[in-house]
């Protein structure tokens, strides 16, 4: 049996628990499958019109409703199906009962449009402003709306249906918000504050308003027709990320703690880092330096050397900055050893699930390093020459894989990296 | 009851301290306010509705970049400029070295939204005008492609991170009042065992914002008509919206000491907790439990809190605190009016300028549960219990 501690005398933080949502269905079984076999879940979307978008696919989560329809109440929902499964295979606690705390990466929140419509409608004059709007607001007819568009909402009705303890966490560090909830939960294990953590990421948001203010920022791909093909990461003609939804969650324990109650090891979060790009609200740092220091900050945490990566699970996104950004700073981290490293990225089948990526990812790297196969990036059909990266192209690939690097990377310059094991190192 | 601290916690200062709000800018003016009891509010622009405007701020004084400022909405300006003045406070202004590896935490709601398109889109719809295309076609002409950036919640942490250059981690946490509090615990806990030396804390809020109120009203909790101060709000409640940005720099004491900076006060504790608010009394109990865990000495001492003036949280709040006659409460709530995310780290702010000002500011109260208070303060509990859900308390301390 391995010591309980890592090298640096703190509690090795294990997985016991996973589950995931994302338009390719319900579940890691669904999941992991559509994956290897190179599925994309992109497709035009249905849920609204889409007349005068540029961008008009999406990875939507179509087979989940919820009623009243909200992005946030949708985002709700697949949380509560990723935690599901994840407290499932994890056993731990009692119903209702988690022994920990919550982390949960979220998207922002605000009052929706359908809600914004009705009180329009309701105001019962052509002509009006937010000050009428104001006036009918009150009297209790809309109490339902201030509790579903609280920041707080998702975390808290969590908290109540899990029973996880203490204040939960709603956080948002963009595109790397669901590595970021992992990192928190890791942290509070090896401050020795939980012996287990619930860390969730979940991302319901493809609506209109959505859509069009990453489409006005020219961050999404509008190579619409066919739809599953828009997705390009690391080939020359990427031109954007394609926005998705879907939850990923992870039960994370104390090795200690895991092995006491006897439970299944699924694998190792051996290491996190995190560094902040202060270049540019959208861009990074042309240097590269953020990237490559947050790399380097994941790998010192784990206590690893570069060669001993044998897989990075990319950001990804398709954007033809982030995809160039990221192999030039990976060139940088990795040296030498980069050409023996497989890279793909999820996102070219599931598109970007923004606030769940981090978790969505790491769910499958961590299903990679059970299967000890790298599912493809599909799309590549035209790699870009200036991207040199051992790319995963179009089919999965068997490997010998033991650890796994995980980026993610968001506007605000938010950079956060996880390393995550089969075994502790 | 108390909970011990882990062998080897490192004792955590806050050596630098930033607010604007409406009662102006900087540690003086807001000491002078205090104890001058001023109160700055608006009843006539958002009529029936109360807000606290920010006073008068000359943003270049922190936002140097004319850009910069135009790249943000009202609220990240705040938090920018609430946060430029902590660091200049904690003597790290412009120390690449320090900066590049600080920590931040920022408790963030969203940014405010161009509300000549909403109201557009919406009264078109009324007239019955609104083809299926015409939302997203209205969306793409009309928003300006950088207000998603000044709306982003992480987005205040981007651009404090690009102004004042903090880029260690970037963290934002969201929530309502929980956020800060949360924030606050998670940022102590990191500095106590060693996973970070330095920390800037804090929030930011934009109270005069239509979109807000609306968002409020939904749940009855603006207050209308006519100010009273928190304790007097019982037969009218409500909360009257208050902008304010709030940064605080917490860190070790052996990496305060190091550097040679000047601690305010010493963060001791901070706890936090989300009752399930079904059963009356359920604040109440949840403060009660709460309050062992900050394991303070005797039942006298000085607490201020964040009440909202909202009901029926601050009924049960005030159960609690008739539980503790001993302490002399000071509700923020009336000086600075709801400054959600903000209110907790002003908390903290206020009960560490107290502290290192050797006195609590004075009551600002007519129903008289706020009393007068003269002796030097060792101690100061910060409370908070947000008007929804979420509470939690600080210990704050004296440096001897």
């Amino acid at each position: 049996m391995s010591a309980p501690r890592d090298k640096f005398g703190r509690p090795i933080v294990v997985v016991t628990g996973m589950g995931v949502v994302t338009s390719l269905g319900a579940g890691k079984q669904d999941n992991w499958r559509k994956l290897t076999e190179g599925v994309s879940g992109i497709k035009t979307v249905t849920r609204f019109p889409i007349d005068g978008l540029k961008s008009t696919m999406a990875g939507t989560v179509d087979f989940v409703t919820v009623d009243p329809v909200t992005s946030t109440g949708l985002t709700e929902r697949l949380a509560e199906m990723a935690t599901e499964e994840a407290l499932g295979q994890a056993a731990i606690g009692a119903k209702a009962d988690f022994p920990g705390p919550l982390f949960l990466a979220v998207a922002p929140v605000e009052v929706e449009w359908p809600q914004r419509l009705e009180l329009g409608r309701a105001i019962g004059k052509t002509e009006f402003g937010y000050d009428d709007m104001l006036r009918i607001s009150g009297g209790g007819r809309y109490t339902k709306y201030h509790h579903r568009f609280m920041f707080g909402s998702v975390a808290s009705h969590l908290a109540e249906a899990f029973g996880t303890k203490g204040s939960p966490i709603s956080l948002s560090t963009a595109c790397a918000s669901g590595a970021t909830a992992i990192q928190l939960g890791v942290e509070a294990i090896r401050r020795g504050d939980a012996d287990a953590a619930l860390c969730v990421a979940t991302d319901g948001s493809v609506n209109p308003e959505a859509l069009v203010r990453f489409s006005l920022l020219s961050a999404l791909s509008t190579q619409n027709d066919p739809p599953q093909a828009a997705s390009k990461p690391f080939s020359k003609n990427r031109d954007g990320f394609v926005m998705a939804e879907g939850a990923g969650a992870m039960v994370l324990e104390s090795y200690e703690s895991a092995t006491a109650r006897g439970a299944k090891i699924l694998g190792v979060v051996a290491g996190c880092g995190e560094l902040t790009d202060s270049f540019h609200r959208t861009r990074s740092s042309p240097d590269g330096k953020p990237i490559i220091g947050c790399m380097r900050k994941t790998l010192a945490d784990a206590g690893l050397e570069p060669e001993q990566i044998d897989h990075i699970n990319a950001h990804g996104t398709a954007t033809p900055e982030n995809d160039k950004m990221e192999y030039n700073t990976t060139a940088v981290v990795f040296g030498e050893h980069l050409p023996k490293i497989p890279v793909s990225s999820n996102k070219s089948m599931v598109g970007h699930t923004i606030s769940a990526a981090g978790a969505v990812e790491a769910v499958f790297s961590l299903l990679t390093l059970e299967h000890q196969r790298i599912p493809p990036t599909i799309n590549y059909e035209i790699p870009d020459p200036a991207i040199l990266f051992d790319v995963v192209g179009n089919k999965a690939r068997d490997a010998k894989v033991t650890a796994v690097m995980s980026n993610s990377f968001g506007f605000g310059g938010q950079n956060a990296s996880l390393i995550l094991t089969r075994e502790p190192v | 009851m108390t909970e011990p601290k882990s062998p080897g916690a490192k004792e955590v200062w806050i050596t630098g301290i930033g607010i604007v709000s409406s009662l102006g800018e900087g540690l003086d003016a807001h000491w002078d306010a205090l104890n001058g009891k001023k109160i700055n509010i608006d009843d006539k622009r958002f009529a029936p509705y109360i807000v606290h405007p920010l006073a008068p701020v000359t943003f270049d004084a922190q936002i140097p970049k004319k850009g910069d400022q135009r790249q943000m909405e009202a609220w990240q300006r705040i938090g920018t400029y609430a946060a430029g003045l902590a660091l200049d406070s904690a003597g790290v202004k412009g120390d690449k070295e320090i900066l590049g590896r600080m920590d931040m935490i920022v408790a963030a709601g969203g940014g405010e939204r161009d509300l000549a398109v909403d109201v557009a889109i919406m009264t078109a719809d009324a007239k019955g005008n609104s083809s299926p295309a015409f939302l997203n076609e209205r969306l793409m002409n009309d928003l300006r492609p950088t207000l998603f950036l000044a709306q982003l919640s992480n987005l205040l942490a981007g651009n404090i991170a690009i102004v004042h250059g903090v880029c260690g981690t970037s963290r934002t946490f969201m929530g309502e009042e929980a956020a800060s509090i949360d924030a606050a615990r998670i940022a102590l806990a990191r500095i106590e065992s060693g996973q970070s030396e330095i920390a800037l804390v804090g929030a930011a809020h934009n109270g005069e914002r239509s979109d807000l109120l609306v968002l409020y009203e939904f749940g009855d909790y603006n207050l209308k008509e006519k100010f009273a101060p928190v304790w007097q709000r019982e037969d009218q409640s409500g909360f009257a919206l208050g902008s304010a940005g709030c940064f605080l720099v917490l860190e070790s004491r052996e990496h305060a000491e190091a550097r040679g900076a000047k601690p305010y006060a010493k963060l001791t504790k901070v706890v936090a907790d989300l009752a399930q608010r079904k059963q009356p009394g359920a604040v109440t109990k949840s403060l009660e439990a709460l309050w062992p865990k900050l394991g303070i000495a005797g039942d006298s001492g000085n607490l201020i809190t964040g009440a909202t003036g909202a009901e029926p949280v601050t009924s049960e709040e005030k159960a609690f605190l008739r539980q503790h006659p001993g302490f002399a409460v000071r509700a923020t709530g009336t000086m600075f009016g709801h400054t959600l995310e903000t209110q907790f780290p002003l908390g903290l702010a206020l009960a560490a300028l107290s502290l290192s000002r050797g006195a609590l500011f004075p009551p600002n109260d007519p129903t008289g549960f706020e009393v007068e208070k003269t002796d030097s303060p060792d101690q100061i509990v910060v409370l908070g219990a947000g008007h929804w859900q979420g509470e939690g308390m600080a210990l704050v301390e004296a440096i001897k």
